[in-house]
């Protein structure tokens, strides 16, 4: 078992006198997807936001390559610009072109330089199929479209692990397939994702790992393969046999 | 309608003597609204940035007082220079400086001082514009700047201004037309602008009325024109409503991520080479041939 890159360690996270994650523990080791799963409500969310720091943690800590990120010695700016995000509402900046939203973090955060940062972003909105459409502003394309380049965005960054927030959740039905598809392909190169989905067949497919939480508690983490088909937990059945019928 | 002509009379005597002071006054108002609304507008952008620096309860106890104390500052800066007559901070200001300092320090010039005073009243009002204008913005910008890695200020200067300022121009063009009127008040601290020149002119002629329907004119004229170039500002600002496709990469054609099979075509709407006719005719003899190609789409 190689060394994890993300450890999440007895993480607790209140607003006010409302616990919405309870001592959470788990692990992601480098180039495995691991894939969060849960009613809505459960704190999928707000564990996510807590990893990348957008949420303060109320206690616990989050250690990336060992080193604690809660505690303030390490810059949560250098962090997060090796740790992306992808948002349910893919939050693209609005006043620049889809060019632009992929260059501005490199230039910015990384100090590339324009013809760099311009070349590394041709290449991965190429990835995603957004390559034509790179003189649109965000208003201008669909939601699976402003997905994929969100995508390409967070890639542009080299991070060493994407964090996804149900990426596909704000997008129409039609449009799911062409954002899962992007993820799938980043799977299949070894990427580092941590996944919070209610897609199942796309955590079953290509997860590592499946984490199943409920009222900010993880009931169950396990290898897609026991989760899916013979869950340990009564409550994961449950989820699942509701999940199933819909 | 004799009214009207004398009117006009004394109005073309009163401007063929003095065209040139009313002239250069409407320059010195001019300038003084463009410079202080200019500078009002950086002082309401800092204190824009400067009230929104997080901070989280994991801060040290030193950073969150100073960052409160800042946000206290701003706070009494604005609520002082927000509740006060500008005739009166002009006189604060300005005699109040050589008061205080037993005449070691005054204005040298009543530029530097009618610049000074204007933009500080100006710099309060943009520092809540630019408050409203930055809370318009939704947090999700500044998520996903920060989840890219962003601090603070490159948040603000890359992603948040930019929309927030689009978003006050209409309160940017406010505060420049109102100042365009107001640094009339400057004639308290001998300030020769627009309105003094007026007050000049009328106390040597006593051409009260001419005199002010000139003011008035040249005000609405200035004021008309700068909503005029407002405006299109605003929508130079919010930039094409259309865009080019670039392509230029066939893989992401073979890959099906991307289909426009019109393109080129002469059932491109954008193909300025066929004529609607030409393009009728082009169509019906391709059905025949290939009518079936397009089936399934």
């Amino acid at each position: 078992m190689s060394e994890a890159i993300l450890e999440v360690r007895h993480l607790s996270k209140s607003f006010g006198a409302n616990e919405v994650l309870r001592d959470i523990d788990f692990d992601v080791r480098p180039g495995d997807v691991t894939s969060i799963i849960g009613a809505s409500g459960s704190g999928k969310s707000t564990l996510l936001r807590c990893i990348n720091l957008l949420e303060t943690p109320t206690s616990g800590d989050v250690l990336f390559h060992g080193e604690s990120v809660v505690t303030g010695r390490v810059n949560p700016s250098k962090y997060r610009a090796k740790v992306g995000m992808v948002f349910q509402s893919f939050n693209l900046f609005d006043n620049m072109t889809v060019l632009k939203n992929c260059m501005v973090g490199q230039m910015k955060v990384l100090k590339r330089s324009a013809a760099e940062a311009e070349e590394n972003a041709m290449e991965y909105l190429e990835r995603v199929g957004m390559a034509p459409y790179i003189k649109a502003k965000p208003r201008q394309i669909s939601g699976g479209m402003k997905q994929r380049v969100a995508i390409a965005r967070a890639l542009a960054m080299d991070p060493e692990i994407l964090l996804f927030d149900e990426p596909t959740s704000a997008l129409d039905p039609e449009m799911v397939g062409e954002v899962l598809a992007v993820m799938r392909s980043l799977a299949d190169e070894g990427m580092t994702m941590l996944v919070v989905t209610h897609e199942m067949a796309f955590a079953r497919d290509v997860s590592a790992n499946v984490v199943f939480m409920k009222d900010g508690v993880i009931w169950e983490q396990n290898s897609p393969e026991v989760l899916f088909t013979n869950p340990e937990r009564a409550e994961t059945r449950d989820f699942l046999a509701r999940f199933m019928e819909r | 309608m004799d009214r009207f002509s004398a009117l006009i009379n004394d109005i073309g005597r009163l401007l063929g003597v003095y065209w040139e002071s009313y002239l250069s006054g409407m320059g010195s108002t001019l300038i003084l609204a463009v410079v202080a609304t200019a500078i009002g507008c950086v002082i309401g952008l800092v204190c824009g940035i400067l009230n929104t620096i997080p901070y989280s309860k994991n801060d040290s106890s030193a950073k969150k007082f100073f960052l409160k104390l800042i946000r206290a500052l701003i706070r009494i800066y604005v609520e002082v220079f927000r509740g006060t007559p500008m005739i009166l901070q002009a006189v604060f200001i300005y005699y109040g400086l050589p008061y205080f300092t037993n005449n070691a320090y005054h204005f040298d010039s009543i530029w530097v001082a009618s610049i000074l005073i204007v933009s500080i009243n100006t710099g309060a009002y943009m520092a809540e514009s630019v408050r409203g204008g930055i809370i318009s913005i939704d947090p999700g910008q500044t998520e996903g700047a920060k989840a890219i890695g962003m601090n603070h200020f490159q948040t603000m200067t890359s992603v948040i201004l930019p929309q927030a300022i689009r978003n006050i121009m209409p309160q940017i063009g406010n505060n420049f037309i109102i100042n365009v009127k107001d640094t009339s008040v400057m004639f308290i601290i001998t300030f020769t602008e627009f309105f003094a020149v007026h007050r000049n002119i009328v106390g040597l002629n006593y051409m009260y009325f001419p005199s002010a329907t000139i003011e008035m004119a040249g005000y609405l004229a200035v004021t008309l024109t700068a909503s005029l170039i407002l405006r299109a500002v605003e929508r130079r600002m919010d930039g094409k409503s259309s865009y080019e496709l670039v392509q230029t990469d066939n893989l992401t054609m073979t890959a099906g991520t991307y289909s426009h099979p019109d393109r080129g075509t002469p059932f491109d709407e954008r193909s300025s080479e066929f004529g609607e006719e030409g393009r009728k005719r082009i169509r019906s003899g391709l059905k025949n041939s290939n009518g079936s190609s397009r089936e399934g789409r």
